[in-house]
């Protein structure tokens, strides 16, 4: 007996019940659909996840004023005065250091003309859009001049040049922050969302000296960002500036930090494993209802050889030996779980699809996934056919016969 | 005149056992079958005919004795062997014709064809040929359940026919037909054996049917007796 044959024996026993067999099929459609379309939804996830962090620089460190007890009342975080432009001078003087970025920040109600926008106004230094990794989109950046003088001009994000001047061009126009004119020398690229969804395109940078001086009244600032040349040298700098910053803030032995410091390409290592456990975690519940589909396929060629003991008994009697039998029911319970992946398929690419237009997760399905799911439906088909066709193929010829 | 017998049979035993009783269903059965022979097993219900022919028909195997056929002892073989032996040697036909369900006549008797390993065109040659000659050429796609209990059964020898067996094996084939359907089988069996030389060893009850066998034997009690 060749493939051919068996595999039309299978069909036609299949094509007999028709609707038995499409209901069989159905468990493996939705296993093989959802996990395609978990795996595309995670994957989606992961790469998005990437992207955002490709965008914040991953050699980069932070370093923020942190808190500190004095007299056991315990100030949030930023509520310390000693992190200073010194520190940042100090620290750039470090080897490996490629970029430093000191920084402060305030949210004022901006107006231009009829219209006003409430958003943050950073105070930065002419290095923020390297360590950012953040290129203008056009006019130019704060320059080392505008710091010096403190001078009222600004640059805007995104979000602001739109909310303020919609689709105009707001270079060498005037705005008001906190009653005080600036005028906007450059635009930045957009940006978007941080990981944690919070929109970096909505701000307003403007010379550190002008925040410190002229909006919020301070001498020192509340963040420090750099760049170092590589992932291995930011783990070293971290120890270094620790070390320096406690030298330089006068702080004893036993005496808490008054900063906090952290590392982008930790928290990018952390953010990347848990994209691939969320993507684990969905592939592997769509997988359950794969298993439950596969089951449904056993649950349903054990009634279909029980039913048709009879005619297994006919056909031994007319000269089908074991392995022939054995293939039939094989192939059946083969042909309904692949048949399965194939419908799957095309319902994971749909549903990843809805997900993609409905929601504003990004979704890829890869064709990697897109073979495993069908190799699975396929190996859940073997697995499963495997008993019930064993148990065919072993009846006693006389026994089947008889079997009424 | 023939020097080797097709069947032969000495000794025979076979018991069911069912819930810790014993049932012996053949004793001591001696049999010879000849070539060409025309064989009528009768016997009361329960005197053990189906248990015979299923061993003739090498479905199920004696418990002790011996059995020849073609000179081979089928009571060495293993499963696939006794498979490949019924779809070369023997054709079946039953009382309730056991024909595949929801299966059309041509695919019936195509499946033994199938088991054989033939390629589809010759397979369906064959088939539709041996169903023609059963006078069945207009009925070839009908599934049994659109078929009369003659037809059914003229399917049923169409497809123990169509492997070419050297046996024919019937086990009380107009046993659910009515008395003309009866005859009209009888009348196709007592060609085949007359015309083209076919063995075989039909059981029945009936006197009637059994007057067309050239040997009759009986059975009872597992026993078997020689009749006239
Ligand atoms: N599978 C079986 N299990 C137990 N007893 C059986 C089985 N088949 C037949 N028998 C018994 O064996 C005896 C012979 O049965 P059978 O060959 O069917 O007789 P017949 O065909 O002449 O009516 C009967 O007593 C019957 O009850
Ligand atoms: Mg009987």
């Amino acid at each position: 007996m060749n493939w051919t044959t068996v595999l039309q024996l299978a069909l036609r026993a299949l094509w007999r019940n028709k609707t038995r067999a499409m209901l069989t099929t159905l468990g493996v459609v939705i296993g093989v659909g959802s996990v395609i379309a978990m795996l595309g939804i995670g994957s989606g996830a992961q790469q998005r996840i990437a992207a955002q962090l490709a965008s914040m620089g991953t050699n980069s460190l932070v370093i923020r004023s942190g808190s500190v007890t004095r007299g056991g009342v315990r100030t949030g975080a930023g509520g310390i005065t000693t992190l200073t432009r010194d520190d940042a001078d100090a620290i750039a003087e470090l080897p490996d250091v490629v970029a430093v970025a000191p920084s402060l920040r305030d949210t004022a109600q901006v107006r231009y003309r009829g219209t006003n926008w409430g958003t943050a106004i950073q105070g930065v230094t002419p290095d923020y859009t390297i360590v950012r990794s953040w290129p203008l989109a056009e006019g130019e950046f704060i320059t080392r001049r505008h710091v010096l003088g403190a001078s009222h001009v600004c640059v805007l994000g995104q979000t602001v040049a739109r909310e303020l001047f919609g689709l105009t061009s707001p270079l060498g126009e005037s705005i008001v922050i906190k009653g005080m004119a600036c005028q906007v020398i450059g635009v930045l690229t957009e940006k978007g969302a941080t990981a944690w969804g919070s929109d970096q395109d909505d701000a307003i940078f403007a010379p550190i000296t002008t925040v410190q001086r002229k909006i919020k009244g301070i001498t020192h600032i509340e963040r420090i960002e750099l760049e170092a040349s590589d992932r291995e040298a930011s783990f070293r700098l971290i120890k270094e500036i620790k070390r320096l910053l406690r030298q330089r803030h006068r702080l004893r032995e036993g005496q808490p930090d008054d900063f906090r410091m952290y590392n982008r390409a930790e928290l990018a290592e952390t953010s990347e494993e848990s994209a691939r456990v969320f993507t684990w975690l969905l592939g592997s519940i769509a997988s359950v209802s794969l298993l439950v589909g596969g089951i449904g396929i056993m649950n349903i060629m054990l009634v279909s050889v029980t039913e048709r003991t009879h005619e297994i008994g006919i056909r031994m009697a007319l000269g089908a030996r074991q392995r022939d039998i054995l293939w039939q029911f094989l192939l059946e319970a083969l042909v309904l779980s692949t048949a399965g992946g194939v419908l799957g398929i095309f319902l994971g690419l749909g549903g990843a699809l809805a997900v993609a237009r409905f929601s504003a997760l990004p979704v890829t399905v890869t064709p990697v996934s897109v073979l495993v799911a069908f190799l699975f439906a396929g190996l859940v088909g073997v697995f499963f056919g495997l008993h019930p066709a064993r148990k065919a193929s072993q009846l006693r010829p006389i026994e089947a016969l008889r079997y009424e | 005149m023939n020097a080797a017998p097709l069947l032969q049979i000495r000794d025979l035993q076979k018991a069911y056992v069912l819930d810790g009783v014993t049932i012996q269903a053949l004793r001591d059965i001696d049999l010879n079958v000849e070539p060409g022979e025309f064989v009528a097993i009768m016997g009361p219900s329960g005197s053990g005919k189906s248990t015979l022919m299923y061993i003739l028909g090498c479905l199920d195997v004696p418990d002790a004795g011996n059995y020849q056929l073609h000179g081979q002892d089928i009571t060495r073989m293993d499963g696939d062997q006794l498979a490949t032996l019924r779809n070369r040697e023997i054709g079946f036909v039953f009382q309730n014709f056991n024909l595949l369900p929801r299966t059309s006549a041509l695919e019936n008797v195509e499946t033994p064809l199938i088991y054989a390993g033939i390629g589809k065109t010759e397979r369906r040659k064959k088939a539709r040929a041996t169903l023609e000659r059963m006078g069945l050429g207009e009925r070839l796609y009908h599934l049994p359940n659109q078929l009369s209990g003659g037809q059914a059964q003229r399917v049923a020898i169409a497809r123990a026919l169509v492997t070419q067996p050297s046996l024919l094996l019937a086990d009380e084939p107009t046993g659910n037909v009515d008395t003309a359907t009866s005859a009209e089988i009888m009348t196709l069996l007592d060609e085949l054996n007359r015309q083209e030389g076919l063995t075989i060893v039909l059981i029945t009850h009936e006197q009637e049917v059994a007057k067309h066998a050239r040997r009759r034997l009986f059975l009872r009690d597992g026993r078997l007796e020689m009749q006239a």
